[in-house]
């Protein structure tokens, strides 16, 4: 079927089965390989993306689903200013080992700080439960949440930041 | 850019390793004649000198997350005295002749490169400042270097690295066994911490890993394996799944598992991977597979229990002997402990891309250990090794399971059957998790015997776990100097055997996150017995500073007596302490130990904090990662005791799906804080991705212990 959808801001038109996933259609049709395939079951989180706002896995997300909505990858997120904060707070603190899943993490938790900007550490580790690290860089991820949310940085995340005093 | 591979083929610098062998720390780069197609600008093979006096360093491992691709070039820039922004960074290709070993394994490239990176950046000051000392008609003693600048501080005399690198690349190379290295009060670079290369890119999706790999008309392949490893290709039928538009082929290949000649994998190629992976529902198979569907979980754990309870078939390690002194002993402590099979679970699931051409193989292949994968695919493909040209991709998660070559290999084969077509073979989740080399499971029978001083004066250990013919199979081997065996005078440490079909291999810290939470957890019942905690047990049977001899390395105990004290203090270990828990263990040169804070709640553990102390020798090069590093090993050794880490096998093959069926922790369980400390000591900088994760689970294990009573001797840990 043919499908039009806006893909960071671009209207793109595909031509693809009605239920290849959103995930398939933008690494291999659109050539946008930022969003990463890792279960192709909605468990692991690194295929998430913004459908109209709102996270969802794009491996669980048919083209069907898609067509006529607005899709943020993680190619575009950095084009407003939470998704551009959160971005920086991931450079900033060095947050990937193998980065595998990052995109899916900064698009989750771009989500959660739209639509709840001053998340508690619960807040953080319940929506983000749903993203994968396989490398567990977890400490550094909810680190990075809290500063792109302008929130001072946990006693618990001390040595989650770059600069360890033992170190010194 | 193409500037990676001009890289390497303009190179005149020629680096071997002595040896070679995977636990072979020494290496060495050894420079040939200066090849006459050399460019003027390049130094040696690592080193590229840019006209805006940018230096262009080949990183030459594997990158997998370890934060390999920033700590190498690190090493050659502190030596070339380079400002780190004048750095810029690029992956080499796979080529061992011109680069050494390139492995991403067994925590080996701090120590095997610690030296020849830094001769590599001190070959290239030199031929720096000689070409200086040349133009200015100076002695080169009279020179220094400073932020990519030759410098005659009595004259003010300076020119950048840029202005002298034509000239310096016609300098004779210098024999890199003779040239001066910094004293470690020098150095600018290692010890500072420093981001990842990657990362801007990483943050904005660029395409990076294997599986982003893209050539112009690629087409895409979805694999279907036999579900039981070792069975082997009878028939297929594909004639629904060649009627489907867009599907181009279906090719038999061999993972090399099997017999050559036979298969048992069959790749449908497609113009698209979703495509390839629908039509596999309607392709027909039958597989020659009844020799191995006698294979099971059930099966093992009835047998493993039989052979434990028997006389061991081999010894690893025997001093005195241990029979004749439990059978005197004033107190006698026994224990069985096990642990399951386990997969590596790498978020980017395996995959490879080739293209064979004009009789030559070009793959793009996220491996650990690419040269091997060169070897085991071009005898496969019927190719000679130096017709495959590999480029290394950035790796979405290794943890041993690419160490393993499979995926290049079928890709190679599925390429050379489709000439001119670029083909990327993708496994699946399921595939993945059915068509792991998994970390072995074993089954330990513990005793320790005390003799009417108390002192420890006999132990054993019966472990049973697979193998064939009287050796083990990969990654079940058991370390003859397993601690206490080397402060006992009186030891047996058994093995006996069974079979299974599953393919094993080396999973993060292999044997060692198993071992470390049988013996870390049976010394601290051991040490119950002695009225001792696990700490203190440690530092009595230590004793001494000394180095024992060890098969795979020498243990130094004032090394471990360092880390267990510093552990003990920032944690404000006093004694036995309910929801505490401690474990030490020495791996892969490093020395760890620490301590789990934990609660537990309406039957739900939390791990609240973790301490660790680690000696990993004099540098630790990039504190920044390091941190990162430590933090992955605990939440990673963790995960597998808590979240129910265990694969299952019926019929021969494994039944895990998917996340579902094989849980890796997520953030919610993650503890709140890791607090990591480095004990500095006069030893050569070694590894960090290993060997801070096996005591965590020991660590953990004893935790439980002192909250709920109960002694948790079997890995996945079930708290009811």
């Amino acid at each position: 079927m043919s499908v039009t959808l806006t893909v960071n801001g671009r209207k793109r038109a595909v031509d693809a089965e009605a239920d290849k996933p959103l995930l398939w259609v933008l690494r291999e049709d659109l050539d946008m390989p930022g969003t990463k395939f890792g279960c192709g079951a909605g468990l692991c989180g690194a295929c998430t993306v913004h459908l109209d706002g709102e996270a969802v896995r794009s491996c669980q997300t048919p083209i069907a689903d898609a067509a006529g909505k607005q899709v943020t990858t993680i190619e575009g997120v950095a084009m407003n200013d939470l998704g551009k904060r959160v971005v920086e707070a991931w450079t900033a603190l060095d947050v990937p080992q193998c980065g595998y899943c990052q995109a899916g993490q900064i698009m989750s938790a771009t989500a959660l700080l739209k639509q709840n900007p001053k998340p508690t550490p619960e807040d953080i580790d319940g929506w983000m439960s749903g993203n994968i690290c396989r490398c567990a860089t977890y400490l550094r991820i909810r680190a990075a949440i809290r500063k792109a949310a302008g929130l001072p940085a946990e006693m618990a995340d001390a040595s989650a930041l770059p600069v360890a005093e033992n170190l010194a | 850019m193409s500037d990676t591979i001009a890289l390497s083929r303009r190179s005149f610098l020629v680096a071997s390793m002595a040896g070679g062998a995977a636990l072979t720390l020494d290496a060495s780069v050894v420079l040939a004649a200066a090849s006459a197609a050399a460019p003027a600008d390049v130094l040696n093979a690592f080193v590229r000198i840019n006209a805006d006096n940018t230096v262009t360093i080949g990183a030459k491992n594997p990158e997998i997350g370890q934060g390999i691709k920033v700590m190498l070039p690190m090493l050659i820039a502190d030596e070339m005295d380079l400002a780190w922004e004048q750095v810029r960074i690029e992956q080499t290709d796979a080529n061992e002749k011109l680069y050494g070993v390139q492995t991403a394994g067994g925590s080996t490239a701090t120590p095997r490169n610690w030296i020849p990176m830094r001769q590599v950046g001190a070959a290239a000051r030199e031929m720096l400042v000689l070409a200086a000392a040349k133009k200015w008609g100076v002695h080169p003693a009279t020179l220094s270097t400073a932020k990519g600048a030759v410098i005659q501080t009595t004259s003010g005399k300076s020119a950048t690295y840029a202005s002298l690198a034509k000239d310096a690349a016609a300098q004779t190379p210098p024999d890199l066994a003779k040239v001066t290295l910094k004293e470690p009060d020098g150095f600018q670079i290692i010890g500072t911490s420093k981001p990842g290369v990657d990362v801007p890119k990483i943050v904005k999706g660029d395409p990076l890993f294997g599986i982003d790999t893209r050539v112009p008309g690629m087409v895409h392949g979805a694999v279907v394996k036999c579900p039981a490893h070792g069975g082997t290709l009878a028939s297929f039928d594909d004639a629904a799944v060649k009627a489907i538009p867009g599907v181009l082929a279906v090719v038999a290949v061999n993972s090399g598992f099997v017999p050559e000649g036979k298969a048992d994998t069959l790749v449908i190629v497609a113009d698209s991977w979703w495509k390839a992976s629908k039509a596999r529902e309607k392709l027909s198979v039958k597989w020659d597979n009844a020799a191995v569907t006698g294979f099971t979980t059930a099966k093992y754990e009835v047998d493993a229990a039989k052979l434990v309870a028997g006389p061991a078939q081999t010894n690893v390690f025997k001093a005195g002997d241990a029979d004749a002194a439990l059978a005197k002993a004033a107190k006698v402590v026994t224990a069985d402990y096990e642990y399951p099979f386990l997969a590596h679970a790498t978020l980017e699931p395996q995959n490879c891309t080739g293209l064979f051409k004009d009789g030559k193989l070009e793959l793009w292949a996220p491996s650990q250990a690419p040269a091997g994968g060169r070897a085991e695919t071009a005898k496969l493909c019927g190719l000679a090794p130096d017709d495959l040209t590999i480029h290394m991709t950035r790796i979405g998660g290794g943890f041993g399971r690419r160490l393993m070559n499979d995926y290049m290999v079928i890709a190679g084969q599925v390429a050379k059957a489709m000439p001119g077509k670029p083909v990327k073979v993708l496994f699946d989740r399921t595939d993945d998790f059915r068509h792991d080399f998994y970390r072995p499971a074993g089954w330990h029978r513990l005793t320790a015997g005390f003799g009417a001083d108390g002192a420890l004066t006999a132990f054993k250990d019966h472990f049973a776990t697979f193998g064939t013919d009287g050796k083990p199979v990969r990654a079940a081997q058991m370390n003859p100097a397993e601690y206490p065996a080397q402060v006992v005078p009186n030891v047996d440490l058994g093995v006996s055997y069974m079979s299974t079909n599953l393919a094993t291999g080396w999973l993060r810290a292999p044997s060692s996150n198993a071992m470390a939470f049988v013996f870390q957890s049976f010394l601290d019942e051991v040490a119950e017995a002695a009225g001792l905690d696990l700490p203190e047990f440690m530092r009595r049977t230590l004793g001494d500073a000394r180095e024992l001899p060890g098969e795979r390395a020498k243990f130094h105990t004032g090394r471990a007596r360092g880390v267990i004290d510093a552990v003990c203090k920032s944690a404000g270990w006093n004694g036995r302490q309910k929801g505490r828990g401690f474990g030490f263990y020495f791996c892969h040169l490093g020395y760890f130990a620490e301590v789990v804070d934990i609660a537990i709640t309406d039957g739900a553990l939390k791990v609240d904090k973790v301490w660790v102390a680690g000696d990993i020798g004099a540098h630790v090069i990039n504190p920044l990662n390091a941190m990162n590093q430590a933090h992955g090993c605990v939440i990673e050794g963790l995960g597998q005791a808590m979240i129910g880490q265990k694969i299952v096998q019926e019929a021969g093959a494994i039944t895990a799906e998917n996340f579902g069926d094989f849980g890796l922790m997520r953030i919610d369980a993650a503890p709140r804080e890791i607090a990591v400390e480095f004990v500095k000591t006069d030893f050569p900088p070694t590894g960090l991705g290993e060997p801070a994760l096996p005591p965590v689970i020991p660590a953990l294990a004893n935790a439980i212990y002192t909250l709920t009573g109960k002694r948790h001797r079997r890995l996945p840990l079930e708290l009811v």
